[in-house]
């Protein structure tokens, strides 16, 4: 024997899944969705999602340059942040205003915290939250949701605000008329196949269903999220609205819900580990995302509600810790 | 409700399934640690410069956790040395240069069993270790204190660990003696019911004591599936029976003995020729082997000298475990004896040696879908490294049975086996 050998602790097998390459399958489950956004909203939105993955790098990158620690970008999870939050702003939303998210997203939300897995809050989310208060008009602007859609043919523009804003307000003050929406009866609502297909207004990654569902439900096959989250999360919404008297279908399909539901509710830093605590913070999404939208003075909610139970999280760690096998109480 | 235990599933790699044992020669000397069990060292009752035979008593010791230690070989006490075991434990080893003859000492004679006492001092004196790989002394673990409430005896031929396959082997060529051990037992012992709980990997050995149980009363062959780790104490009880053994119990608590396959078989064959523990079979495979096979070693023979019999390595080796992948032990060098409780010697080339580059957790919680104690080895990991006692004697880390299934799918590479060790040994010295 020439080399010296390894001595190391067991065990001495590993899966082959690392961190980067779980952070490269969510980055391949959210490809769909960024090329629908393109077709959807042009290729301003595709040169949105660029700047945004490229200044979370960047600012990533800096950060370790500047504290003097290891480089963590190859562990993609920058990619990941940018492109969540990219799919989390309108295709108009100006460059220099998305790289501000960027900052929030990666340096203060993040870096700050002590990298990836410390991260108190979903980086995207705390990013889109802190955009959505400094840059209001630009963020929810009725006139930045100038969407290209493709209609007979031939691309038009239809504006107007956000289908869930239409919803919201006739919802709540009609609330007998349930199942109108969903057919797209009601003015200014679209209907089930556009919501599906991303036919309407919103974020750049928010919109089209079919995507965000296939997306899902690769990293569900692929195990990289459980199903616990956002079924339960969804499920609470669809029926929390339908006991509120507000169409379910369309509260579940014309908002952020999916996207939020799928990508980012299942931030693995900022949601539970046990299985028991991953339903009561999907609950708990669900609630308040419903709340919010009803109730509250924002049309939106699931941002706000998944900030508000990231920051519940660490708590219902606590409650929820797993039962040893044959373990005695002490 | 039967409760999910659940584990992961690691690639098989039972490479050396259909190679039936052959007995390697002797080598020109043997190397036999005083400390192969569970518990105490023991002290030598020969001399430098002794002669010694096959299955003469070399070591022994006062202490009630011990076992005696015999000479695998004929030939001259060279040395005793200093040795420090595998797993860091300072003890002694005693050298023999053999002379090849393999002369029998006149010791060795079927003993003469009539009570369980008579039994139980026989078990004592064959030497007898848990050869699943604990190693823990079998005369202590069929001597429970409460041996009346004791109905169930558990043959562990599990063997969920990759590429070991000399339990296996035991079942294909050894099944006489595996029943007739059996039978021994639950006749001392008194137990009624019996449970051969096999992974549905092994086709053959599974069909086979399926025959030889066939029409006995009292006899059940479990098949397990091939999930890691099948084959834990713990985990094989609960599968098989249902029982679960509580915080700071035994098995025998819950009525049950759980022996290896390997070992009950030892048992026939010492009751029948009175030859003690001095051979084991032992798998040796990797990628480094250029003919990995299931070969019958002396015991204090060296790892080197058993790869050379294996055709010396193919490739240059960079990890060298005792046992097998998942909770093998890494040796500095191939000088190390093959002792009692060892059934796997394996040698990998670079390319397959895992070194692990650790990286921050990411709270995926696959580590607390792995384990099956049901335990969270991330939290363990983050009490650990802030030093929390109270939060690991919470958190129980003192019943990680270190199968190593958290650090396996671990993404972030962490050595949680390890800090769930260090954690253990904090709460040790809290007490």
């Amino acid at each position: 024997m020439k080399n010296k050998l390894l001595v190391v602790t067991s065990p001495h097998l590993k899966d082959p899944v690392t961190t980067s390459n779980i952070m490269l399958t969510v980055v391949v489950a959210l490809v769909p969705t960024a090329i629908a956004a393109t077709l959807l909203f042009g290729l301003r939105a595709l040169m949105l999602i660029c700047v945004c993955v490229a200044s979370c790098i960047i600012f990533e990158y800096l950060y370790n340059v500047v504290t003097r620690q290891p480089n963590t970008i190859s562990d993609c999870s920058a990619v990941v942040t940018g492109m969540l939050l990219a799919f989390n702003l309108p295709s108009t939303f100006p460059f220099w205003m998305a790289m501000v998210g960027c900052f929030v997203a990666i340096v203060v939300m993040k870096m700050l915290f002590g990298g990836i897995g410390k991260n108190f809050a979903n980086p995207a989310i705390g990013a889109r939250v802190v955009l959505l208060v400094s840059f209001a008009s630009a963020m929810g602007d009725a006139s930045a949701f100038v969407t290209p859609v493709f209609s007979d043919g031939a691309i038009s523009h239809m504006a107007g605000a956000t289908p869930l804003a239409a919803i919201n307000t006739t919802q709540v003050s009609g609330l007998g008329e349930i199942g109108n929406m969903a057919l797209g009866s009601v003015e200014g609502v679209p209907n089930v196949f556009e919501l599906l297909f991303g036919l309407r207004g919103g974020c750049l990654g928010e919109t089209c269903i079919i995507t965000l569902l296939i997306g899902g439900c690769y990293l569900i096959y692929k195990k990289v999220i459980s199903p616990i989250i956002p079924l339960t999360y969804i499920g609470t919404v669809f029926v929390l609205s339908w006991i509120l008297g507000v169409n379910p279908v369309s509260q579940v399909l014309a908002g952020g819900l999916v996207l939020g539901a799928f990508f980012m509710a299942t931030d693995y830093s900022t949601s539970p580990v046990t299985k028991k605590g991953k339903a009561i913070f999907a609950v708990g999404c669900g609630l308040l995302t419903v709340v919010i939208r009803l109730y509250g003075q924002y049309v939106e909610g699931v941002s706000f509600a998944i900030l508000l139970m990231n920051i519940l999280t660490p708590l219902i760690d606590r409650w929820t810790k797993t039962k040893p096998f044959g373990g005695l109480a002490k | 409700m039967k409760m999910n235990l659940n584990g992961v599933k690691v690639p098989h790699h039972k490479n050396t399934m259909n190679c039936e044992t052959v007995s390697m020669p002797v080598p020109a000397s043997v190397t036999i640690p005083l400390l192969q069990h569970m518990g105490a060292p023991c002290t030598p009752v020969v001399k430098v410069k002794d002669e010694v035979k096959v299955g003469q008593l070399l070591a022994d010791s006062q202490e009630f956790m011990s076992v005696p230690i015999h000479s695998s070989v004929s030939g001259t006490v060279t040395a005793i040395e200093d040795f420090i075991t595998s797993n860091g434990v300072r003890t002694q080893t005693i050298v023999i240069a053999c002379d090849g003859q393999q002369t029998v000492d006149e010791s060795v004679q079927p003993p003469s069993v009539e009570t369980r006492e008579d039994f139980l001092g026989a078990i004592r004196r064959s030497g007898l270790v848990g050869l699943g790989g604990a190693g823990f002394p079998t005369f202590i673990k069929l001597n429970p204190k409460n041996l009346d409430e004791v109905d169930t005896l558990i043959i562990n031929g599990a063997e969920c660990e990759p590429f070991i396959t000399a339990d296996n082997r035991e079942f294909l060529e050894n099944s006489e003696k595996v029943m007739k051990g059996i039978e021994l037992v639950t006749r001392f012992l008194g137990i009624s019911h019996v449970i051969i709980g096999i992974e549905d990997n092994k086709k053959e050995a599974i069909d086979k004591m399926q025959q030889l149980i066939l029409g006995k009363d009292g006899y059940q062959l479990a098949v397990l599936k091939s999930k890691y780790p099948q084959g834990a104490e713990k985990v094989l009880i609960y599968e098989t029976t249902g029982k679960v053994v509580k915080e700071g119990q035994l098995p025998a608590d819950q009525g049950v003995i759980v022996m290896n396959v390997s070992s009950v078989a030892f048992v026939a064959s010492y009751l029948e020729t009175g030859m003690p523990l001095i051979q084991k079979r032992v798998t040796v495979d990797g990628s480094a082997v250029a003919e990995p096979k299931n070969v019958m070693v002396p015991i204090g023979t060296k790892f080197e000298d058993v790869i050379a019999f294996c055709g010396g390595y193919a490739k240059e080796p960079r990890l060298i475990l005792m046992g097998g992948p998942m909770m093998g032990i890494a040796v500095p060098n191939d000088q190390y004896p093959v002792i009692k409780n060892n059934n796997a010697i394996l040698a990998f080339a670079e390319e397959d040696a895992l070194e692990r580059l650790e990286t921050p957790c990411i709270r995926c919680a696959r580590c607390v879908n792995a384990c099956p104690v049901h335990l969270m080895p991330a939290a363990i990991d983050k009490a650990v490294h802030g030093k929390n006692k109270e939060s690991l004697a919470a958190l129980k880390v003192n019943l990680c049975i270190e199968c190593g299934c958290c650090a396996y799918v671990c993404p972030a590479n962490r050595y949680l086996v390890l800090y769930n060790r260090m954690g253990k040994q904090m709460l040790r010295e809290k007490k």
